[in-house]
């Protein structure tokens, strides 16, 4: 069983849960960017955990599938067609030999996931599926998917009989998360928090930043606002620019602002270390819904304590296992 | 009238021109060809053609030079 990539749309990549352990090494985990989405589809197609699907991008791609399988589009609104029909998101539904799934514009968010059931078969590269393409590896041959390209979908483990009964199944409508344009992410202030001013900490937190069009899957780029460091004699190693400090490892998440004007946030396939003063990380449970946010849309930055992360931490841990509870996983 | 403008398939920033020092791509009045570049896309650092999809005059850009735009916004007005 295969699916064949007529149109690849404008970024469409492999990925799984992310290819974690391997930091030291300098090698970020990749993966889906939106992990809420991204585990739905499986949950809703019966996958395993961690099985490997698409990562759709801001457009959509053309598929063909050879033959019968049962798939399930989340996140964005990005509404999917079956041969031109209107198919649904968050609601599993079967598809037949030779049809052809599409994508409407993009309505909201910024990236949807395809779960196909038995998941997409790529070699594993360090235990991952995922696609890191700065590099060339993982996923399929290391890149986005290209016109012409054929994916492997995977075995499904003797239970194809149980998978029609999956068709219809659909997420209750209070657990489909709303993207709108403007979106605000907590942040834990600190690692190198010190080289703001407090005025220019006020003023990061006080901005109403806009997403450029540099976003990407190695970070989210920020203007709207000018940041100043403490002035100081640089420490041996920090080099002149004052948003340096001596390197150190950055979190995923982790905000940056080398010149003072464009905040980063790093995300999944970002370089795991350097120079830059990291003011503050974005906290994990936020993550996904920065990975909604799209160039042109509005970002606040909310200061938060530890407690209050963990604490959304473990309630969308509690929502995702509500959610692959209901769909009987 | 709506089947006859040409849209953004993703959103990023609209350029008429190929770089800063050249002529825009067609102008207002221009005939343009089913295919013909009308502008680019500027989304995670790359840029997209935007052709159009049928023959016709250019009447009217609905988008300026270097805006804001959304996945299938209306970018130019054909007839």
């Amino acid at each position: 069983m295969a699916i064949k990539v007529r149109q690849p749309g404008l970024l469409t990549t492999v990925q799984d849960t992310g290819r974690f352990g391997e930091y030291a090494l300098g090698m970020p985990p990749s993966g889906a960017m939106d992990v809420f989405s991204y585990q739905v589809g499986n949950n809703l197609v019966g996958n395993e955990d961690g099985a490997a699907g698409l990562e759709i991008t801001y457009f959509g791609p053309e598929l063909e599938f050879t033959e019968a399988a049962v798939v399930a589009v989340t996140g964005a609104r990005m509404p999917p067609k079956i041969n031109g029909e209107e198919a649904p998101l968050w609601e599993t539904f079967s598809v037949e030999a030779g049809d052809v799934l599409s994508f409407d514009y993009l309505q909201s968010g910024a990236r949807c996931y395809l779960a196909v059931a038995g998941g997409i078969d790529v070699p594993e590269f360090m235990h991952s599926r995922s696609t890191y393409t700065l590099i060339g590896l993982g996923g399929f041959e290391g890149r986005a998917l290209r016109e012409g390209d054929e994916l492997q979908v995977g075995e499904l483990n003797g239970k194809p009989d149980g998978l029609s009964a999956r068709v219809g199944l659909a997420v209750a409508s209070q657990q489909i998360p709303a993207y709108s344009k403007e979106t605000e992410l907590r942040v834990i202030i600190g690692l190198a928090s010190y080289r703001l001013t407090e005025a220019s900490m006020e003023e990061f937190l006080g901005t109403e930043w806009t997403v450029t069009t540099d976003a990407d899957r190695v970070g989210y780029r920020y203007r709207g606002g000018e940041i100043e460091f403490v002035e100081r004699e640089q420490p041996a190693g920090a080099g002149a620019d004052p948003a340096n400090v001596v390197d150190f490892g950055y979190p995923i998440g982790s905000v940056q602002i080398p010149g003072g004007v464009e905040p980063i946030v790093l995300m999944n396939d970002a370089v795991t270390g350097g120079g830059y003063a990291t003011i503050g990380t974005v906290i994990s449970a936020d993550r996904d819904r920065l990975a909604q946010s799209k160039t042109n849309d509005k970002t606040r930055f909310v200061s938060v304590g530890l407690e209050e992360a963990l604490a959304a931490r473990e309630q969308r841990r509690r929502q995702l296992a509500d959610i692959k509870s209901s769909l009987g996983g | 009238m709506d089947d006859k403008t040409v849209k953004s398939p993703m959103p990023g920033t609209f350029y008429r021109s190929p770089d800063p020092e050249s002529a825009p791509y067609v102008s207002e009045g221009d005939r343009v060809s089913a295919g013909d570049t009308v502008g680019l896309i500027e989304v995670m650092k790359s840029f997209h053609e935007i052709k159009s999809e049928q023959d016709g005059t250019v009447t009217k850009f609905l988008v300026e030079n270097e805006g804001a735009v959304d996945a299938g916004q209306n970018l130019v007005e054909l007839e």
